[in-house]
């Protein structure tokens, strides 16, 4: 990624034609974590595994780690609040702000 | 002249140059007044004399969007429509114009709806003048069959890379059978080798075509697709040059007649100018000079060449073959006043609206027209409205 073309663009003489996006996987560029108004906050220790909310995340913003627990990539979350609504033991609050 | 004497309406003149083009793929839906043109290419197709796949789509809106994709994932694409087809793939001629698709569109010129008219109004050619296409405007079967070559050529042309509309009037053009004159298959052949396509569909080197633009970028886009469009008419150029050579005849962006030394001037789109043409000649007998202006190239808008050509007229009757609601006046006068505010010095001009829905342009009409500019002229002052000749109620 650190060969990207799109993150070179200037001005509009730099655009490739057509309004092409000439390479892959460039929406990891556009770091969405910031849209956020509401952060899921995951206690670990109420955690049980299930992977409820890896499943029902739209982004996907929660990252399944070998054991089956879970992280929270703040990168990408919109902070929706499906994970959290979904969770079937409340190991996910959702509290204002980032 | 090079090539071979043959007879041929418009339509089927178009179809063999989409033939011997050697296109690969034909999307196209039926409708009056350009069907020959997609019924002759599906004969071709079924009867082996053309190697292209023809794509037999349910509705215009599915022909150009058909078109779009085999375009860019790399193949010589022909479509054709008129009048209510277009109008039905209006959306999509915007975005085979912005993904730089190279396809190239017959049109076979007709009224738009209502009262449901199968005959020629320009109102299909306007309609798609904002959206990015170059057009081109026959006067005659030959023209139709020329331009319908050299858009391929123009189109594909790696410093262009638009989708080019070639106009030829209903039923005046597409039905009338008229001579003139074929090029060899080796000769297309080599004025149109196989096409080059830049960043096709390519799964191993994928990209995004068409994504969400927002206020961030999207402006940018516009104005690259701007630039790049209004630099391609040196290009139409030396594609008529070459084709001039090649043929023996010789094109223009704007073709005059008669116009040095004359304070009247007529301009004109389409088969039209050859009444216009002879009435000049007609006059000129008589000793009355009367220029005419027609284009050939109708985007990007020929503006130097056509201040040119205006530049010696005191008065000039702009004549649409459409009427535009609410706006000062029909379309080729908007473009043509536009045009003219940056000549130094600049005639009176007016509108006329002639010829709607296949109503003919007699010679007559077009005495009455030079006869108005004239007084035009006499009186200093233009009209308000468009002038309607050929409608009952006017005098």
């Amino acid at each position: 990624m650190s060969e990207s073309i799109v993150l070179k663009l200037k001005t509009w003489k730099d655009l490739p034609i057509g309004g092409v996006i000439p390479e892959p996987s460039t929406s990891l560029y556009n770091k969405t974590g910031n849209w956020r108004a509401m952060t899921p906050v995951l206690d670990e220790k109420k955690c049980i595994k299930c992977l409820l909310c890896w499943i029902h995340c739209p982004e996907p913003a929660i990252i399944r780690k070998d054991d089956d627990s879970v992280k929270i990539d703040y990168d990408y979350c919109k902070g929706c609040g499906i994970c959290a609504n979904v969770c079937p033991v409340h190991a996910i609050e959702m509290k204002l702000g980032v | 002249m090079k090539g071979k004497l043959v007879g041929m309406n418009g339509d089927r003149a178009v179809a063999f140059a989409a033939k011997q083009a050697d296109v690969d793929v034909i999307s196209a839906y039926p409708i009056t007044p350009q069907t020959i043109i997609v019924e002759t290419l599906a004969e071709y197709v079924n009867n082996g004399e053309l190697n292209a796949a023809f794509i037999p789509v349910e509705s215009e809106h599915s022909a150009l969007s058909a078109a779009v994709g085999a375009s860019l994932a790399g193949a010589r694409v022909f479509t054709a429509t008129s009048s209510q087809g277009l109008a039905l793939m209006w959306e999509i001629l915007w975005i085979a114009a912005g993904l730089r698709t190279t396809i190239v569109m017959a049109m076979g010129n007709r009224a738009l709806s209502p009262n449901i008219n199968i005959h020629c109004s320009h109102d299909d050619a306007y309609a798609a003048r904002d959206t990015g296409w170059l057009q081109f405007f026959a006067e005659n079967v030959q023209e139709a069959y020329d331009l319908t070559l050299m858009a391929f050529r123009i189109s594909e042309d790696h410093r262009v890379l638009f989708p080019s509309i070639v106009n030829l009037d209903g039923f005046i053009l597409t039905h009338a059978t008229e001579g003139l004159y074929v090029l060899d298959d080796e000769d297309v052949k080599a004025f149109l080798p196989k096409k080059k396509p830049v960043n096709p569909i390519d799964p191993s080197k994928p990209m995004t075509y068409g994504p969400l633009d927002l206020f961030d970028w999207y402006m940018e886009h516009r104005r690259l697709q701007y630039a790049s469009f209004m630099s391609t008419p040196p290009v139409i150029k030396e594609v008529f040059e070459e084709y001039g050579k090649l043929s023996g005849r010789r094109y223009t962006p704007v073709k005059t007649f008669n116009v040095e030394g004359a304070e009247v001037v007529l301009m004109v789109l389409g088969s039209s100018a050859g009444t216009v043409r002879y009435v000049s000649r007609k006059l000129a007998e008589k000793g009355k000079k009367v220029g005419v202006v027609s284009l050939t190239q109708y985007r990007p808008f020929p503006v130097r060449e056509l201040i040119e050509a205006l530049s010696g007229a005191s008065v000039v009757a702009v004549m649409d073959r459409s009427v535009s609601f609410g706006s000062p006046g029909a379309q080729l006068f908007m473009d043509t006043s536009t045009a003219l505010l940056k000549a130094k010095r600049r005639p009176l001009l007016f509108n006329v609206v002639y010829g709607l829905g296949g109503r003919d342009l007699t010679p007559g009409d077009v005495e009455k027209i030079v006869m108005k500019a004239e007084e035009v002229l006499r009186r200093g002052e233009t009209p308000e409205e468009p002038v309607w000749v050929g409608v009952r109620g006017e005098e």
